[in-house]
């Protein structure tokens, strides 16, 4: 392991749903080719928080902004930040698989199109790494020009994160990506996400705690928009320092 | 006592679905009973001279050959006008637009601007397309009252078929760097064009069967001639048959006429709207 760089670091963060804060003075450090699991009861504020990451909260009207939010030290909300550069180096993967109605092929391409990839043979050749990287490729391999729809919950949610790969992005967010699906998917999901860490930084929020327990380097728990407490993910579940923290991994409330 | 409520159920259930079954078979019995008698009273009157000819002696004899190109014409440059700007205006309102009070106001406008008469728009189009804008009575007036008119159904039913696509459709392709246009048009158009179309189709096809808009506007009593620019006026099957309907100095004689036309104008409104069915079965198994 190499020495912990902050990749990610939100500095008194704030954010308003119109008059109502969801997130007070949130500071919080995501380190590079880290594990950071966000943990804490419905309505905390955890899917807010991940998803001012990537500023997808851009797009939700009445939302309003406040405090910093620096990526490799630079602000990603300064004008002469252009979002879909953000977007690019930060990528995400939703709390349902959402796949286009599109192929298989085609879904794992999307970022790459847009993004103005033309070459045929160089998009085969990302779309086959990102499968891969995914953990995908050897089950859709002979039929990638199937629907995406066909696939199962979990194999759909490998491929949103292959779609996610093929950007080729620098951070990976994911919103509680096993919420919708079953046990053994959520399994590969997370060893995906432990080897995923060598290449990317891995921001994920959970309900589960002991999926934080298993996949995470470092942990944050949130309660009503704040952050109660921010550490190495060992010690936040063996010796938490806060007492609300205390309480909500030992299951006593959330 | 369970049993009994249990028996009771199942009767409000039988009930239920009777009366429901029942209403649908009035609905349809009254539609099969309309074509059966327009059907049986025109068939007599079509003939290729009937669909291929002019009419003659004061419409007495004859056919309707102007009235169903006028009406094919004006319907064509209504989708002109009312596809891509009710199109682009769908967009605008359900993927652009911030919530305000003025696009609240503005939608309100339209909805209700979908429920205003036909002979309102007829005479509006008198004023600013006849008059003001001195297009005359022509094609070109009558199809721009008709575009008009059809607008608000157009956007309507554009935003409805927008509305049905998920957002995590807009959120995914946002993720992956796309830009909002790009989400758009790569992501939620393609999805949402087979209900738009659909909904547009409908709506030219009322248009299509309009008298009111078109009768000051551009419709002529009778034409022997067809319409040879966008300037001229036109015969329309409406106009026509509420001519010989209404109108005519002999009524009774031309009454087989009348439902000639009548028979005619269905099939071309039934026609457009089978054209509807078959585009969005078509553009749908295309997506899947």
């Amino acid at each position: 392991m190499t020495a912990n760089k902050p990749k990610i670091e939100a500095r008194h963060l704030d954010f308003y749903y119109g008059s109502k804060k969801a997130l007070k003075d949130i500071n919080l450090l995501c380190y590079e080719n880290r594990v950071t699991a966000i943990i804490g009861p419905s309505g905390c504020g955890k899917s807010t928080f991940i998803r001012t990451l990537n500023r997808m909260n851009d797009v939700i009207p009445g939302a309003k902004v406040d405090g910093q939010i620096l990526l490799d030290g630079e602000s990603i909300r300064s004008p002469k930040v252009d979002v879909v550069d953000i977007r690019k180096k930060v990528g995400m993967v939703f709390q349902k698989p959402n796949p286009f109605p599109k192929s298989i092929f085609d879904n794992a391409a999307y970022g790459l199109r847009v993004n103005g990839l033309r070459n045929r043979d160089k998009i085969a050749e990302i779309v086959e790494r990102s499968l891969t990287e995914a953990a995908l490729w050897d089950e859709v391999k002979d039929r990638l020009d199937e629907n995406a729809f066909a696939l199962s919950g979990g194999q759909q949610q490998r491929l949103c994160i292959a779609r996610a790969l093929a950007v080729e992005p620098e951070v990976i967010l994911f919103d509680e990506p096993c919420s919708a699906i079953d046990p053994i998917a959520t399994a590969k999901i997370e060893d995906l996400i432990q080897r995923l860490k060598s290449k990317y930084t891995v921001v994920i929020v959970t309900h589960n705690m002991q999926q934080a327990a298993r996949v995470s380097d470092y942990t944050a728990f949130l309660m009503m928009g704040e952050l109660i407490e921010f550490g190495e993910t060992e010690r936040i579940f063996t010796a938490p320092s806060n007492k609300l923290t205390e309480d909500y991994i030992t299951g006593r409330f959330g | 006592m369970r049993l009994r409520n249990a028996a009771k159920k199942k009767i409000v259930q039988v009930a239920g679905f009777f009366l429901l079954r029942v209403c649908l078979y009035l609905v349809l019995a009254v539609l099969i009973l309309f074509l059966y008698d327009v059907g049986k009273k025109g068939g007599g009157a079509i003939s290729w001279e009937f669909l291929s000819q002019a009419p003659r002696r004061g419409m007495t004899e004859g056919g309707i050959f102007p009235a169903i190109v006028g009406t094919f014409l004006v319907t064509l440059l209504t989708a002109a006008l009312s596809i891509p700007l009710g199109m682009f205006t769908a967009i605008y309102l359900n993927e652009y637009a911030r919530q305000t009070r003025i696009t609240r106001i503005i939608r309100l406008s339209i909805r209700n601007l979908s429920g205003v008469p036909s002979i309102v728009y007829g005479l509006f189009g008198v004023i600013l397309f006849v008059n003001i804008l001195k297009f005359g009575t022509s094609i070109l007036s009558a199809g721009l009252t008709l575009g008009l008119m059809t607008l608000p159904w157009t956007i309507t039913a554009g935003e409805e078929a927008l509305k049905t696509i998920p957002n995590s459709y807009r959120e995914g392709a946002l993720a992956l760097g796309a830009t909002k246009w790009q989400s758009i048009r790569t992501n939620v158009l393609p999805y949402a064009l087979p209900g738009m179309l659909t909904g547009t189709v409908l709506g030219l096809a009322r248009a299509a069967g309009e008298t009111a808009p078109i009768m000051f506007t551009g419709a002529a009593f009778s034409l022997p001639l067809l319409p040879k620019s966008l300037g001229d006026q036109f015969m329309a099957l409406p106009y026509h048959l509420y001519i010989m309907a209404t109108q005519h100095h002999d009524i009774a004689k031309v009454r087989p006429l009348a439902y000639g036309t009548a028979l005619v104008l269905i099939v071309f409104v039934l026609g457009m709207n089978m054209a509807a069915v078959v585009l969005r079965y078509r553009l749908r198994r295309k997506r899947r």
